[in-house]
């Protein structure tokens, strides 16, 4: 199926020029740090630097190497087995089903080379994560069309296939939102104002360049990341979720997998209010790490848009979540006095489905939790809201600080609202848990091996050996042998493994 | 059952219907006593290095009045603690289990069975002098807040028990 050089026994090695891309990643910094010890040498500073710097290239290189040596995978049935490391050995079995998104990553460097790291993201684990670097592009694709195909019960075919577009954004609006951000405000605010002080004292502007170069130069690589990491950005509708692709130097291309969702938020900043633009985040479960403490499970937050108009936004939204969205009602007037810079924004609701809460001071920020997916309902009462008769009621989802805020509703309302959620919850769990089985049983190996009713019916029962129908039969207490032969009607509308008796 | 302002949920009628709700239940009283005991032995170390402090550079007077100060706050310390600790309750429901908690603030915490991702049985040094230990419901949401403080040993086995057996029977994926 994937064209890689073929170790032994149906291991795959990775591309063999894996080392070279993972120093490439670093050739940026290597080469400069080799330019400025030249530079040092000639102004006579010792030589000893530049072999530093080419010692340390080509122990990278050799690093890299050993490290492709040392690596191979396979798919070994319904598992994904990668195994790595020379001194420590690292064997990862990663079960199909159980994958719950694949990412294709391609840095600068493995882009020139026609390369692809392959991500595997698995539920409920932040560790056992699997990924292979590099792949071909071809064959990185094919990969994760089969691993997402075994997941969603596709055709390879059918999940690389049938993408229809859902939201882009074009360059010069990514330009203008990251333009309008505070961050820049703050970055061109400072560049001025040392101007403005180097016009006035050079002596001293001098000395201010110096000593804020470097918090400079950080604040524009952080813009610089946005603009990377938000070009080109697309979302289309795939088989198993929402893709997006974007990345200007290095392509992400990853999924947004049906049903994962915990939560999405939309956020409305202060500066963008004025073009009436917002942008969207996810939080899925299996990707991101614990916190230290290890509470909470892994749970990413992925941009679903970087920035797009309330019109995509609802799209996306809509698609993500299906249906209309609730009521939205505001606390009563005396919240006012409780939360005076966040008043004019709270409101909240919910329906059957979905909680919506709005929350926030300056950013408009909307948070939109599956009921079927919170982990618990909280009541919260300080003591000035207990003053005013008001409480909070928080629908916590998985993760950190995941959850939508019904802030400030007056103690009736919050004691029916958790009466009421933790009763929607339970049954959109329970109508989920019916609806939609979390992973489909494999045909072959569900069952333990023994007596079954004939699947033909033409005798009582018949033996199951765990994997196939055995010619063994047995009527009445007596056995006989019967071959199996199903016709092709049978065979589409009888089961072929038993069902427990 | 509490009245209403402490926020307990009301059960709902089918549950009432069919006797699943159970009694509120509180932790040791032993909880706030060691808590309480806590405050005191820091009080009266913290009371009488000051006095000492005092009393050596301004005089024996303003040793004392500076020890008096701190047993004072020390009191109030207490009397918070006190109050904190006597606040917590619990009750197992049918689905889920309700937790109170808080004076100042006041939370209450609905958690699910089935979303319980594992339970956490600890004992601190001081806990386990008094015999007492916390049991804590761990979901897949960090602010889910399910803790349950100065639980007697046998009780807290039990709950453990129960809760894992719940979990197990009710679980639901993420």
């Amino acid at each position: 199926m994937i064209e890689t050089p073929a170790a032994t026994d149906g291991w795959l090695r990775l591309h063999p020029l894996s080392p070279v891309t993972r120093v490439g990643r670093l050739a940026p910094a290597l080469a400069i740090w080799f330019v400025l010890s030249v530079s040092h040498h000639e102004s006579s500073q010792g030589s000893g630097e530049i072999y530093f710097v080419l010692g340390l290239t080509v122990l990278l290189c050799i690093f890299g190497f050993v490290h492709w040596l040392v690596t191979r995978w396979k798919i070994d049935g319904d598992t994904l087995r990668i195994e790595t490391g020379l001194v420590r050995r690292d064997s990862r079995r990663l079960p199909l089903a159980r994958i719950q998104a694949v990412d294709i990553v391609r840095p600068f460097s493995a882009r020139i080379l026609g390369l692809s790291e392959v991500r595997m993201r698995l539920a409920g684990s932040g560790s056992t994560d699997g990924k292979l670097a590099y792949l071909p592009d071809l064959a990185a694709r094919e990969l994760r069309a089969f691993l997402l195909a075994g997941h969603h019960d596709l055709t390879p075919e059918a999940a690389e296939a049938a993408e229809h577009p859902l939201a882009a954004v074009t360059t010069q609006r990514l330009a203008a939102s990251i333009l309008f951000s505070w961050l820049s405000v703050i970055l061109i605010g400072a560049i001025v104002t040392l101007l403005v002080i180097d016009d006035l004292t050079p002596k001293t502007g001098a000395k201010a360049v110096g000593i804020l170069f470097i918090y400079l130069l950080s604040l524009a690589s952080a813009l610089w990341r946005r603009l990377s990491a938000g070009y080109h950005f697309v979302a289309v509708e795939a088989p198993e979720g929402v893709r997006i692709r974007r990345g200007l130097l290095q392509t992400v291309s990853e999924t947004i997998p049906n049903g994962r969702i915990q939560a999405v938020r939309r956020v409305e900043p202060f500066l963008w209010r004025p073009f009436g633009w917002c942008r969207l985040e996810v939080d899925i479960a299996g990707s991101g790490t614990r916190n230290q403490r290890g509470e909470g499970s892994p749970v990413g937050r992925k941009s679903l848009l970087p920035v797009g108009t309330h019109q995509d936004a609802w799209h996306l939204v809509s698609r993500l979540l299906g249906g209309p969205t609730p009521e939205l009602t505001p606390p009563p007037h005396r919240a006012l006095f409780k939360a005076p810079l966040s008043y004019h924004f709270l409101e909240s609701g919910h329906d059957t489905t979905h909680a919506v809460c709005v929350t926030g001071r300056f950013s408009r920020i909307t948070a939109w939790v599956p009921l079927e997916k919170s982990q618990s309902i909280r009541r919260v009462q300080g003591p000035v809201q207990r003053k005013m008769g008001l409480a909070s009621v928080h629908v916590d989802a998985a993760g950190r600080r995941v959850r939508a805020e019904f802030r400030d509703r007056t103690v009736a309302e919050a004691d029916v609202l958790v009466a009421e959620l933790t009763d929607l919850s339970r049954a959109a769990r329970t109508r989920h848990g019916d609806a939609t089985p979390e992973r489909p049983l494999p045909v072959a190996g569900t069952a333990p091996s023994g007596w079954y009713p004939d699947p033909t019916g033409r005798h009582e029962s018949r033996y199951w050996n765990q994997e196939k129908w055995t010619d063994q039969v047995s009527n009445g207490g007596g056995t006989a042998v019967d071959p199996l032969q199903l016709s092709s009607a049978q065979l589409s509308s009888t089961q072929l493994s038993p069902s427990p008796r | 059952m509490v009245t209403m302002t402490t926020g307990s949920v009301p059960p709902s009628e089918a549950e009432i219907a069919e006797g699943l709700t159970s009694d509120w239940h509180t932790p040791s009283t032993r909880l706030w006593k060691l808590r309480v005991a806590q405050v005191g032995v820091v009080t009266v170390i913290i009371a009488g290095l000051t006095g000492l402090s005092f009393g050596i550079k301004h005089g024996i007077d303003a040793g004392i009045i500076a020890s008096l100060v701190v047993v004072a706050v020390g009191g109030a310390v207490s009397w918070f603690v006190r109050r904190r600790f006597r606040a917590w309750k619990y009750q197992e429901r049918h689905e889920d289990l309700v937790v109170t908690r808080g004076v100042m603030v006041r939370r209450m915490s609905v958690v699910p069975y089935g979303r319980m991702q594992f339970v956490e049985l600890t004992a601190g040094p001081f806990e386990r002098i008094v015999k007492l230990s916390t049991v804590k419901l761990h979901t897949a949401a960090a602010a889910s807040d399910a803790r349950i403080p100065g639980l007697e040993g046998a009780e807290a086995t039990r709950l453990r028990d129960r809760l894992t057996e719940l979990g197990e029977s009710k679980a639901a994926g993420l």
